[in-house]
């Protein structure tokens, strides 16, 4: 097997960080914003959208020969479609309280550019094992970017995470985090952290390369 | 790939293979949407069962058993599996008396329709919970009807008596402003979210004005009733 077509630890990663779907790649921020408002709703989303994008994913890595490109979007749909009315019923059979909390937007992942995207970009040009290893990288990243959105929201507006209270009834929650405002500046807090870093460790790369030539 | 070149493909090929892909994926589809129904209906109608039956022992101080009738214009009938219209629940304690009724209400919020439960003690003749069902009211502020201590204390003994005629409340339940509340069927509104706070009162008003006269003259057919 040639390093081209290998299953790397890039294969997982690139969702994690250098191509994460919500930090890098800016896809899906209408979920992400709009369910982040607590720890275990976003947590929920990613999970069930992690769901939907490995499995998807899959079949569509599986019947990529089969499927010709002039209706390869409708297709897509279909199947995207398919595991999300099953993450419906399924997350109605777990908690009614986690399905009337998520609203619309579980059946909303249909339309999440970063399913359609990996679906279109990836899945249909990859074999089906480094489909679901990049499926699940960009899932966990995905969640992880919601996680750390829908937990600062939490801690922040309701002084609580996981509906767990953190610091006593003396703390005065900031309620424009859990508003629809709060979802776009931690949103936007997080960019700002996320490239500043991104660009220190470029430059670090950049310095200690200069210095390896020097010597 | 340039124009010429699509157009060209196109005239090409044959409809089949699209056909055959689209029909055989949506036959998939329809068999894994079928299956994952199959195995979950069950569990998702446990899971209503109970969220109405934790709903009813939340309104209904003590109940543990409940039984679903409908009201209609004639009176008051069983409700059959799967009916809609005017559902009340009688709710019944450990030694099967009756604790109480509970029924529904509904009314605009802030953001959107808020759903509730409320439980009617025939006894004391007034409202002792009220639970909501269903809401999108702005978190922090508007969902406090759910969660503020002070507001839900509203619910413990509010006043719901029919007047003389027996066909209206003799008085109108009402949402007064934060710290005003003198009259035992008068609700205290949260500072801070009186439009949510309004609503619930208009919800439980026009519940209790259209379905307490109706259910009045049955509350012994209910207490006989056992389930």
């Amino acid at each position: 097997m040639s390093k081209k077509d290998g299953i790397t630890w890039e294969t997982f990663a690139d969702g994690l960080w250098r191509d994460n779907p919500v930090l890098v790649m800016l896809l899906g921020l209408c979920p992400t914003l709009a369910v982040s408002n607590s720890a275990i709703n976003s947590l929920s989303m990613g999970l069930a959208t992690t769901f939907v994008l490995i499995s998807s994913g899959a079949l569509i890595s599986l019947l990529r020969r089969f499927i010709p490109r002039q209706v390869r979007i409708a297709t897509y749909i279909v199947i995207i479609a398919t595991f999300v009315t099953m993450v419906d019923y399924t997350i109605q059979a777990i908690s009614l309280d986690l399905y009337n909390a998520l609203g619309a937007f579980i059946q909303l992942i249909v339309v999440n550019c970063i399913i359609l995207g990996r679906a279109e970009a990836y899945a249909s040009k990859n074999p089906l094992g480094k489909t679901v290893v990049n499926a699940l990288g960009m899932g966990t990243g995905f969640t992880l970017a919601l996680f750390t959105l829908g937990a600062i929201r939490e801690i922040l507006g309701a002084g609580s995470l996981f509906g767990v209270d953190l610091f006593g009834p003396s703390f005065e929650p900031w309620v424009v985090m859990i508003l629809p405002p709060g979802g776009f500046i931690v949103l936007s807090l997080m960019l700002l952290a996320f490239n500043f870093i991104n660009a220190r460790a470029g430059r670090k790369i950049e310095q200690s390369e200069g210095c390896s030539h020097a010597a | 790939m340039t124009g010429h070149e699509i157009r060209h493909q196109q005239t090409r090929t044959s409809p089949w293979p699209m056909f055959a892909a689209l029909g055989g994926i949506a036959m998939l589809s329809g068999f894994l949407v079928v299956l994952v129904y199959q195995v979950t209906r069950p569990m998702i109608a446990r899971n209503q069962r109970q969220a109405i039956m934790a709903a009813i022992s939340r309104v209904i101080p003590g109940a543990v058993r409940n039984r679903a009738f409908v009201v209609t214009d004639s009176g008051l009938r069983p409700a059959k599996k799967g009916e809609t219209g005017d559902i009340i629940y009688a709710g019944y304690d450990k030694d099967g008396k009756l604790a109480g009724i509970a029924a529904r209400a509904a009314a605009q919020g802030y953001a959107d329709m808020i759903y509730m439960l409320y439980g009617y003690d025939p006894k004391c003749r007034c409202i002792r919970g009220m639970k909501v069902l269903k809401m999108t009211e702005t978190p922090g502020l508007g969902d406090r009807i759910k969660t503020d201590p002070a507001f839900v204390a509203n619910f413990e003994a509010l006043d719901a008596r029919l007047d003389e005629s027996g066909r209206k409340l003799a008085h109108p339940i009402v949402t007064v402003k934060h710290g005003s509340k003198r009259h035992p069927w008068e609700i205290d509104a949260i500072s801070g979210a009186t439009i949510s706070s309004r609503a619930v009162g208009k919800a439980l008003n026009a519940s209790a004005q259209r379905l307490l006269p109706k259910i009045a003259p049955y509350i012994d057919t209910l207490r006989e009733s056992k389930p």
